[in-house]
């Protein structure tokens, strides 16, 4: 009796086997590599030059079409971030080119006024449809977000599946976005022969359908570093994606800080609630 | 358990005044100090506290997340970036409330699959059980409209989807399904007005919630615990006090609980959401695939198993309708499961065939839950729908048949029998002597 039910047990088994590998040869998708970040896993943290770097890339390059709306400029000022002395962003601030719609005044009229501190980053565009127009029919996202609103997943059969993820978890791996926007960042080529691209398209190989309306935004040497840091798109997409990563989750650095004190907290109260519970069922058998 | 064998005494002038007009104190000393419970429970019995501890939490996070949150379309996708970025210690409200409804997840469904192998839904718990069924759905129905509440990508197109599914209700009756959806959405399409009843909805539930688990506990200490065994409290010496003991146990597994939460809540609290939930929603972009929480995916799976065939029974179009019967079906069959199941014998450590059955249909949760995680196509249908028909099977077919059919080990005589048997030549039985059991 036992054996038979084993035996259907075990033919059932073979047949979700059967399932599964033909499962995981279907798709031809592009692997997104996992790259390494100074805020990867459960003890990073962001490097705070690094986020400078970053930023300066924002400035220079990105902002010329995609906002950052949900960072003020007193956040590049705050702790767990860049850290820039306050009176440069003041200044920063005032100087940004894109300015606030503010009002209306006493005469009714809405006016433009320059960035203070407690402003967010405004990007060249009032809205969808004036960046639309500029940018030939493409919306430039904003991207205060776009480190967390990206992911990139791992194909895998579904009996490794369960092993990738608990090595995720036990790794603390969430920079999915990161690592995305960086094979973005870093994805353009020439098209191959046998693709045909549509008008004001460029070919990336890590966007789905790999045509991207967003031409490749970074040369070598376009943005010059103070520090030394080779000045190279590798390095540079790097930097922008430590800092957009930072955008995208401020409260990292602190985040994990408190983890840690939780996690000890909780691991003593429960090695002591153990010991504890073992003295008081010490006489009884269970 | 009732008051006629209560130990209760009060030990200063107002407990005694108080006693003799609202004998709360003592309902509490009966209900959670002096109850006797089984002595051979394991830390499969924690997860009843820690799913108290994991509603509390949500409560308390939720009720302070509902003072920074402003439910309409326009400003709810804001106004939860504001908590994440601008409200002292927001981010870690917000994680904890999104984590804790995965958590308190997790700690049911290992709460319900611990009922399944020790048979705690049967006779005379079926009341209990079915409570903890209506629990079930109200958690379902509270963390569904709670994903609505950020507004992302994600919450828009699921709610769409979802709510979407009454209107298979006009293959029956033309217009009735339409008339229910509209109902719902407070419109012709989801909007802020549909953002906004969900709000008010995931904000009574978990009251609702609260009372039910309250009968749900009420239902446990008049029926008594279940424990490994499965057999009945039948002498002193088979129970102890709740407190210290069953409390000192309950104290590690929640503390150890916490642990798990701690980790996802502070290192990877996207891990079990998604990204497109980071992308305000807008009705005019569709995301490629639209999956629900992990939570949901093994009965999100079991609705997608019925295309245009199920295993090739062509169905054309009632499809729909059979897929959203069969979803709602998935977890109101589990409210049957006392009068399904023929065996007398409670706990799987007992039966043999059943046991085997039993992790089985483990296998078929965790697989549909996976197949519910991919895109409805191809092999992935197929397989969906073979386990679905494992998933019925096992309430409609293992239940009833293997109760017939299966041999039971023998029994202990009572859990002192068991309890001194397992660690026999290891030791004198001085536990036996020694239990402490004081009424």
């Amino acid at each position: 009796m036992k054996k038979r039910f084993s035996l259907t047990l075990m033919s059932l088994f073979a047949a979700t086997v059967a399932i599964g590998s033909v499962s995981a040869e279907e798709t031809g998708h592009t692997e997104i590599e996992r790259q390494k970040w100074t805020f990867g896993g459960f003890s990073g943290q962001f490097d705070k030059a690094q986020l400078q770097r970053g930023f300066q890339v924002y400035k220079e390059v990105c902002s010329n079409c995609h906002g950052l709306k949900r960072i003020a400029f007193r956040n590049l000022v705050q702790p767990g971030g860049p850290e820039f002395p306050e009176d440069a962003m003041k200044a920063l601030a005032a100087a940004w080119p894109n300015q606030i719609t503010d009002g209306p005044n006493d005469e009714g009229k809405m006016f433009e006024r320059p960035a203070l501190l407690s402003d967010p980053i405004r990007g060249p565009y009032h809205n969808d449809k004036e960046a639309r127009a500029a940018q030939n029919g493409a919306l430039p996202p904003d991207l205060s977000l776009i480190a967390r609103a990206r992911d990139s997943h791992r194909e895998a059969s579904w009996y490794v599946h369960p092993f990738l993820m608990l090595g995720d978890i036990l790794n603390a791996y969430q920079e999915g976005g990161a690592n995305y926007v960086y094979a973005l960042l870093t994805g353009y080529s020439e098209a191959p022969a046998d693709i045909k691209m549509m008008d004001g398209q460029y070919y990336n190989k890590a966007f789905a359908g790999h045509q991207i309306g967003m031409p490749p935004p970074l040369t070598d040497g376009a943005v010059p570093y103070q520090d030394g840091t080779p000045q190279t798109v590798d390095h540079y997409s790097r930097d922008v994606v430590a800092f957009l990563s930072w955008a995208a989750d401020p409260s990292l650095d602190q985040r994990k800080r408190i983890g840690w004190q939780v996690l000890l907290f909780l691991i003593v109260t429960t090695g002591l609630l153990y010991l504890g519970k073992k003295r008081i069922w010490a006489n009884i058998k269970h | 358990m009732g008051g006629s064998t209560s130990s209760y005494v009060p030990t200063s002038r107002w407990g005694k005044w108080l006693d003799e007009r609202l004998p709360i104190a003592r309902l509490m000393n009966d209900s959670f100090v002096d109850f006797p419970t089984p002595r051979n429970l394991n830390y499969l019995w924690t997860f009843g506290g820690i799913l108290t501890v994991c509603l509390i939490a949500q409560i308390a996070t939720g009720v302070v997340l509902a003072m920074h949150y402003q439910p309409s379309d326009a400003q709810a996708f804001n106004s939860i970036e504001h908590i994440r970025r601008d409200v002292n210690y927001g981010w870690m409200l917000r994680n904890l409330h999104a984590v804790g409804a995965s958590m308190f997840f997790f700690a049911v469904f290992i709460h319900i699959f611990r009922g399944f192998y020790y048979g705690s839904y049967k006779a005379p718990r079926e009341v209990l059980w079915i409570l903890g069924v209506i629990i079930l759905l109200l958690m379902m129905a509270t963390a569904f409209m709670g994903y609505t509440l950020p507004w992302g990508q994600m919450s828009f197109w699921g709610v769409t989807v979802i709510t979407n599914l009454f209107s298979a209700l006009d293959t029956i009756y033309n217009g009735l399904g339409t008339a229910v959806v509209e109902w719902l959405w407070g419109g012709y399409a989801v909007s802020g007005v549909t953002l906004n009843r969900f709000f008010a909805l995931h904000y009574l539930l978990p009251f609702v919630l609260t009372g039910v688990v309250g009968l749900h506990i009420w239902a446990l200490h008049v029926a008594g615990q279940n424990n490994p065994t499965g057999l009945d409290i039948k002498q002193p010496s088979d129970a102890v006090p709740m407190h210290p003991y069953a409390t000192a146990k309950d104290a590690v597994g929640i503390f150890a609980f916490l642990i798990l939460f701690a980790w996802f809540a502070f290192f990877i609290p996207d891990y079990l959401g998604h990204a497109d939930n980071y992308v305000e929603a807008n009705p005019l972009v569709t995301p490629p695939h639209i999956v629900p929480e992990w939570y949901f995916l093994p009965f999100y799976a079991i609705l997608r198993a019925f295309t245009n065939s199920f295993l090739g029974i062509p169905l054309g179009q009632y499809a729909k309708l059979c897929g959203v019967i069969a979803m709602f079906s998935a977890v109101i069959i589990i409210a049957f499961a006392p009068w399904l199941d023929t065996s007398r014998v409670r706990s799987a450590k007992y039966r043999p065939i059943f046991k085997w059955f039993f992790w089985f249909f483990v296998f078929t949760c965790v697989a549909l839950g996976y197949l519910g995680s991919k895109p409805a196509e191809g092999v992935y249908v197929t397989a969906a729908q073979i386990f679905t028909l494992c998933y019925f099977l096992f309430f409609l077919v293992v239940m009833p048949v293997v109760g017939l059919i299966e041999t039971p080990k023998p029994l202990p005589r009572s859990i002192t029998d068991d309890v001194l048997s397992k660690g026999r030549g290891a030791g004198l039985p001085t536990g036996a002597t020694a239990a402490p059991e004081t009424r």
